[in-house]
């Protein structure tokens, strides 16, 4: 399922590609999609213990201030201030539980799955196995989180105040805990605690626009010779000395490439199939060779025939 | 009509002039791609109400429609920017369409219908290998410290050994037990127990993930202590009123850490024996199995900590401790022993 070649030959997807993954839809369709770096996920869990925080702050602050007004209300008797005070109270265990263990049970059930944090640094909860992201599988990842990261944290605070704890089951506790937080970089899919017992993972987002047709005065066929890239033919020699790979980089060095790098491409271009470099007409020289050389590497796809690279003679 | 029509076939001829046979796939059906990207676009951004009934209902097929425009053009299309455009467009289309889709009222009504007591049904296994391990605990603990009591004070830790000391006196005990304690702070008092417990509970579960030894640890030590305890109200024969003051909301909490313990366990033996599944298979069917249950625990433990909160302090006689405690016992174990038995028989 793993197996990379299934689907796209041979493009580079991604600057990791020790990171792809292929997922099969439900309708049998294998869909590629790029597990969440190590630096993301920390990032994003960052993110989202500085707003849980601030959520708990705001709170405490808010009851405060409640408090104090109530402190003026009923500056008088005393007697009567403990009623509020101890709902004041009990909202405040309440929400801090809820910030604690709610937040990403939240948002992480929502279309997006994904918490603030995750959604700033673009990545998401999926279920490994291309299903529905179930709640329980939401619930499962998150109770978990308890002996990653919190248990981690009072550990660390426990052992910095109390010098009772002896060297060795400090230690012995530290790698322990730090087993659990640096599990992710232990596994291939960067799966936590949470991840192995829910059956999910995280994944990047992707969000690419639909481009232009990469060389349009080329694309376009006329019965007059009134456009300029039809000027150029191309003999099959002259076609045959590039495969896809080649293909492609000129498809990006057309789509977002300087004036200055199509002309070395053209340069080199020329050198290869042995034309005269001209100069001011690059970009339809380009286009040109693009799409010849493509429709020459498409019409070899639909009778099964693909070539790779410059290297390799198509199979 | 007609300059439809006209239009159309406009169209169509500027599609037929085009010279690659990839460049025309892709400008015939741009138009629908389109249009899925602008419904997948509004749904994230959480605005899925603002769509039309008809954008609403030609998701799934445009969604399809999609996928085969994928398929096909990875076999004719060597336009990398096409095909990366049609990748990341049918997997934001994918988990709209297969996303989460029970509300949350659904998925509660389902829970408490059914689901929840089916998941407890099914780790039975290791709740009684959890309750075993709990008894056995209470039985150490007693048993340690009626051999040398100061074994007490190493198993209770200082904050609740105030009066409740070996050697304490009858009246000493009893006023722990009985007496109307300060009523104004048990709102806080059974809002800190339940935030407490169910910090407990959510490790003890989470322990599991260990190979369930530190999830046994942790009911262990816990029993070994409530078993110190007993020893020392036995000692001044408080023994039936420290069992009543203790199963009044005991009954409930202490169910509930034993299922958290019992779902850990689980957890922990599926990544241990995973059976014939796969290890990474079977321990996601456990911990989602164990998830549900322990949604109910922490229910259970906020029914625990209002019991133990409100009803400990109210109900002041043994009797009536004993009559809350065990007819809430009473209906835990009918609810999980009967609830959502008749779904079985209907495939689920």
């Amino acid at each position: 399922m793993n197996d990379k070649t299934a689907v796209e030959p041979w493009v580079r997807r991604t600057a990791t590609p020790k990171l792809d993954r292929i997922m099969v839809s439900p309708e049998g369709v294998p869909l590629n999609v790029t597990i969440a770096a190590a630096g993301a996920r920390a990032g994003a869990l960052a993110l989202d213990i500085v707003i849980i925080l601030s959520m708990i702050f705001f709170v405490t602050i808010a009851c405060l201030l409640v408090l104090w007004g109530f402190g003026v209300a009923f500056a008088g008797n005393p007697e009567e201030f403990n009623g509020p005070l101890g709902v004041l109270a009990v909202i405040w265990i309440i929400s801090v539980f809820l910030f604690r263990n709610a937040y990403f049970l939240y948002f992480e059930l929502g279309d997006r799955a994904a918490t603030w944090g995750k959604r700033a640094v673009g990545i998401r909860v999926a279920a490994r196995d291309g299903g529905r992201l179930t709640a329980e599988a939401v619930i499962a990842r998150n109770i978990v989180r308890d002996v990653e990261l919190f248990l981690p944290l009072v550990f660390l605070m426990q052992t910095s105040t109390q010098e009772t704890a002896s060297s060795f089951t400090a230690w012995a506790g530290f790698i322990w805990v730090l087993m659990f937080l640096l599990f992710p970089l232990f596994n291939k899919d960067r799966l936590r605690g949470g991840d192995l017992i829910a059956g999910t993972w995280v994944i990047q987002n992707v969000k690419k626009g639909l481009g232009d047709i990469v060389a349009p005065t080329a694309a376009t066929q006329t019965e007059n010779d009134t456009n300029p890239a039809s000027r150029y033919q191309f003999t099959e020699e002259d076609l045959s000395v590039y495969g896809e790979y080649e293909l492609q980089t000129l498809e990006n060095v057309l789509r977002a490439g300087s004036e200055e790098a199509l002309e070395t491409v053209a340069s080199s271009i020329c050198q290869k199939i042995g034309w005269q470099p001209g100069t001011g007409d690059e970009r339809i020289f380009l286009e040109a060779y693009y799409t010849a050389l493509r429709a020459r590497l498409e019409r070899g796809m639909r009778f099964g025939k693909r070539r790779k690279d410059k290297y390799s003679q198509s199979e | 009509m007609n300059a439809d029509v006209a239009i159309q076939t406009e169209g169509d001829a500027e599609i037929s002039r085009v010279a690659l046979r990839s460049d025309r796939f892709r400008l015939e059906r741009e138009d629908d791609w389109a249009r899925l990207e602008q419904i997948v676009t509004q749904m994230e951004k959480g605005h899925s109400k603002r769509l039309s009934d008809e954008d609403v209902l030609a998701l799934p097929t445009l969604y399809r429609t999609l996928l085969s425009s994928l398929s096909i053009a990875r076999e004719n299309s060597l336009d990398a920017g096409l095909i990366d455009y049609l990748e990341g467009l049918s997997l934001r289309s994918y988990f709209l369409v297969y996303g989460t889709q029970t509300s949350f009222g659904r998925w509660l009504k389902e829970f408490f219908g059914g689901g929840w007591s089916r998941a407890v049904r099914a780790i039975q296994l290791e709740i009684w290998i959890a309750l075993f391990v709990m008894v056995a605990g209470a039985a150490v603990g007693y048993a340690l410290v009626a051999g040398d009591s100061d074994w007490f004070y190493a198993l209770v830790p200082g904050q609740f050994a105030d009066v409740r000391v070996p050697g304490a006196s009858e009246e000493a005990l009893r006023g722990t037990l009985f007496g109307s304690e300060d009523q104004e702070g048990l709102g806080v008092f059974a809002a800190y127990l339940f935030s407490n417990n169910a910090q407990v509970a959510i490790l003890a579960f989470a322990l599991g993930f260990a190979f369930a030894i530190p999830s046994i640890l942790l009911l262990i030590h816990n029993l070994a202590l409530l078993g110190a305890m007993l020893w020392v109200f036995a000692q001044r024969g408080l023994t039936v009123e420290f069992v009543g003051w203790l199963s009044i909301h005991g009954t409930t909490e202490l169910f509930a850490i034993l299922l958290a313990g019992a779902a850990g366990i689980h957890v922990g033996r599926a990544i241990a024996f995973p059976g014939d599944k796969s290890h990474l298979a079977a321990a996601s069917a456990a911990g989602k199995r164990a998830a549900l249950v322990m949604v109910g625990v922490i229910i259970m433990l906020i029914c625990a900590g209002l019991l133990e909160g409100f009803a400990r302090q109210l109900v002041d006689n043994t009797a009536g401790r004993y009559a809350v405690g065990y007819g809430i016992l009473l209906f835990w174990l009918i609810y999980f022993i009967g609830a959502g038995r008749r779904y079985r028989g209907s495939g689920s």
